[in-house]
């Protein structure tokens, strides 16, 4: 399911009527509108993305980098072509927001991405999507089709005298392409390994050309800026935290689901909302913000706000507001088990200490896991884990080794009662 | 070797990009080969390279990279499960184990009869959903509690 408390990227979406994401629907709830009035007040790049800094909106991918800041890296006088990505290939566990603004609200995204494409001046965008929502995948597709015909798409875009197409790319099974620069990598129709930077994409992006990407809940908040002024958008949220924020709530929760709410909302009434924890049982611990995450227990979670800052401060990371609740019955070595295949899964194999590294996280957990485990293990989990974070190309590896850390600061006791008495101390899952 | 909707198809992926950067539409033309053919043969593989005008090997480093092309042939329905973690919390491992002993094979196997093939999955970003399945890599199956798996399979022919 999904819902909003305050909506900004699913403003007045109607979740219950099956054709609320066609244009039609979206321009009769304001869409377009921002597109519009950047062409009626002639409104110029460097007035856009004063606004884009003013809402203080930051990346929604993961990262939560400045969006108005980046965008202003691009090169405004760069004579040749210019790209626009965007990245809804989620993949990081717990994360399925993109999905539905695919499903729900798509014309958001592709408004976002004609402004941003007005903004730093590129022609051409792509949006990468997921391998695995096929079905988000054709729904992009019909929508990119509804907004060509209505001359939304295309040359001298409402006679502003710009011009801007807009593709969908379908992946086809890979975590590592939600990394930007293997994103890149894959579109050119390669394997999905990383770049290393610097160059950034900015200046070597698509096709070594001038590029950037941002997240799909990136893009869809776009038009509610600039439609309404950097200023609103920051004040729905926290200094430094602007907006709105889709939290995907999964794992022991009533009601899972998508969540918009305003950013530095308390933990708990985040829970709340999504109908309290399952069968009564009591919260142990949330990664807030994707697998990568580091996990937090129970009483620093219910003493925390929903924002970049706050869980950053609480020692985690809001990432892509990925939350996923786990009740008194978790066992955290299968938990941190299950985490750690994943990475070693699917690891691109490009740097040796992520290749060889996430093997070892992952056989190391499964034999504690597993009643094999021996007492100086988890020194060595901390001893590969600190040989692999800092020393790849991209921060795959250190996504690998964030949450083994957690797992170790916050509940090292139950990690050393299974190496002892070779079994769990929570039933499991 | 491909029939003219699939090569309709691919010429239509070809127009997303640069007439100089026709690779980026290997991935796409892979996946429209498997569909028709249901995997990814070496002869497949090749003709679609020859196709996108690319050496044999970048499509074939293509199909080996990413996970959801087939390059060995499999049952007439592909069923993946997703056991990550959130999915695991609520039911996922367990959806695949009732799978399991229902179609009575492990992850990575084909039923005898050549209509089913089991494959354990990673995140699929619909963790809301969970426990999902994917059908054939296109078609998202969720909330997947053991009656929506007995339905599910029911209705695959």
């Amino acid at each position: 399911m999904a819902t909003f408390v305050k909506g900004v990227v699913f403003e007045d979406v109607d979740f219950e009527n099956p054709d609320s994401w066609r244009l039609e629907e979206y321009v009769k709830r304001g869409g377009y509108a921002a597109l519009q009035k950047i062409v009626n007040e002639k409104m110029t790049q460097d007035a856009v993305i004063a606004e884009m800094k003013t809402s203080a909106l930051r990346g929604r991918g993961g990262a939560g980098f400045p969006t108005g800041l980046k965008w202003s890296f691009m090169p405004r006088s760069f004579p040749g072509q210019k790209y626009l990505v965007c990245n809804t290939d989620e993949g990081e566990p717990g994360t399925f927001k993109d999905l539905d603004i695919i499903k729900y609200n798509p014309h958001a995204l592709i408004e976002g991405m004609i402004i941003g494409g007005f903004t730093m001046g590129a022609t051409v965008g792509y949006n990468y999507i997921h391998g695995e929502v096929f079905e988000a995948y054709l729904r992009f597709e019909e929508a990119l089709e509804e907004a060509r015909k209505a001359g939304f798409l295309g040359n001298n875009i409402l006679g502003g005298g710009f011009d801007f197409e807009l593709h969908a790319h379908h992946g086809y099974g890979a975590y590592i392409c939600g990394e930007e620069t293997a994103l890149l990598e894959s579109l050119e129709g390669k394997k999905g390994q990383p770049r290393f930077k610097p160059p950034f994409p900015a200046s070597f992006g698509l096709y070594g050309k001038p590029t950037t990407i941002n997240n799909t809940e990136t893009y869809a908040s776009v038009p509610y800026i600039v439609r309404n002024g950097g200023q609103k958008f920051l004040e729905l949220g926290k200094p430094n935290n602007g907006g709105t924020k889709l939290f995907s709530i999964s794992g022991h929760v009533n009601r899972p689901g998508n969540y918009e709410v305003p950013l530095g909302m308390p933990f708990s009434e985040l829970l709340e909302l999504a109908g309290g924890m399952r069968n009564g049982k009591k919260l142990k611990a949330v990664i807030p913000g994707g697998s990568s995450a580091p996990v937090l227990p129970a009483e620093i979670m219910m003493n925390t706000t929903m924002d970049f800052d706050a869980i950053s401060k609480a020692g985690s990371m809001l990432g892509s507001g990925a939350v996923i609740v786990m009740d008194e019955d978790t066992c955290m070595v299968k938990a941190l088990e299950r985490l750690s295949y994943f990475y070693f899964e699917e690891s691109c194999g490009q740097c040796t200490p992520c290749r060889e590294g996430t093997g070892w996280l992952y056989r190391v957990i499964h034999r504690i896991e597993h009643g094999q485990g021996r007492p100086e293990d988890l020194d060595l989990l901390l001893s590969v884990g600190g040989n692999i974070a800092g020393r790849t190309i991209c921060a795959l590896g250190d996504a690998a080794v964030m949450p083994v850390q957690g797992m170790l600061k916050h509940f090292r006791s139950e990690f050393e009662y299974h190496i002892e008495n070779k079994r769990c101390i929570a039933p499991g899952y | 070797m491909l029939s003219p909707e699939s090569l309709a198809q691919i010429d239509r992926e070809l127009t997303k990009y640069p007439a100089d950067r026709k690779r980026s539409a290997l991935m796409s033309a892979l996946r429209i080969a498997q569909i028709e053919k249901g995997w990814l043969s070496n002869e497949t593989i090749e003709f679609i390279a020859h196709y996108l005008e690319q050496p044999p090997v970048a499509a074939y480093e293509m199909a080996t990279f990413y996970n959801m092309f087939q390059l060995k042939p499999i049952g007439k329905h592909k069923i993946t499960v997703c056991t990550n973690l959130p999915c695991a919390l609520s039911g996922g491992a367990d959806a695949g184990k009732y799978l399991q002993q229902k179609l009575g094979i492990g992850y990575g196997e084909t039923t005898t009869d050549g209509k089913f093939t089991l494959m354990e999955g990673e995140c699929m970003g619909a963790c809301g959903y969970a426990p999902v399945m994917l059908h054939n890599n296109h078609s998202m199956c969720k909330h997947m509690t053991p009656e929506a798996i007995d339905k599910k399979l029911a209705e695959l022919e």
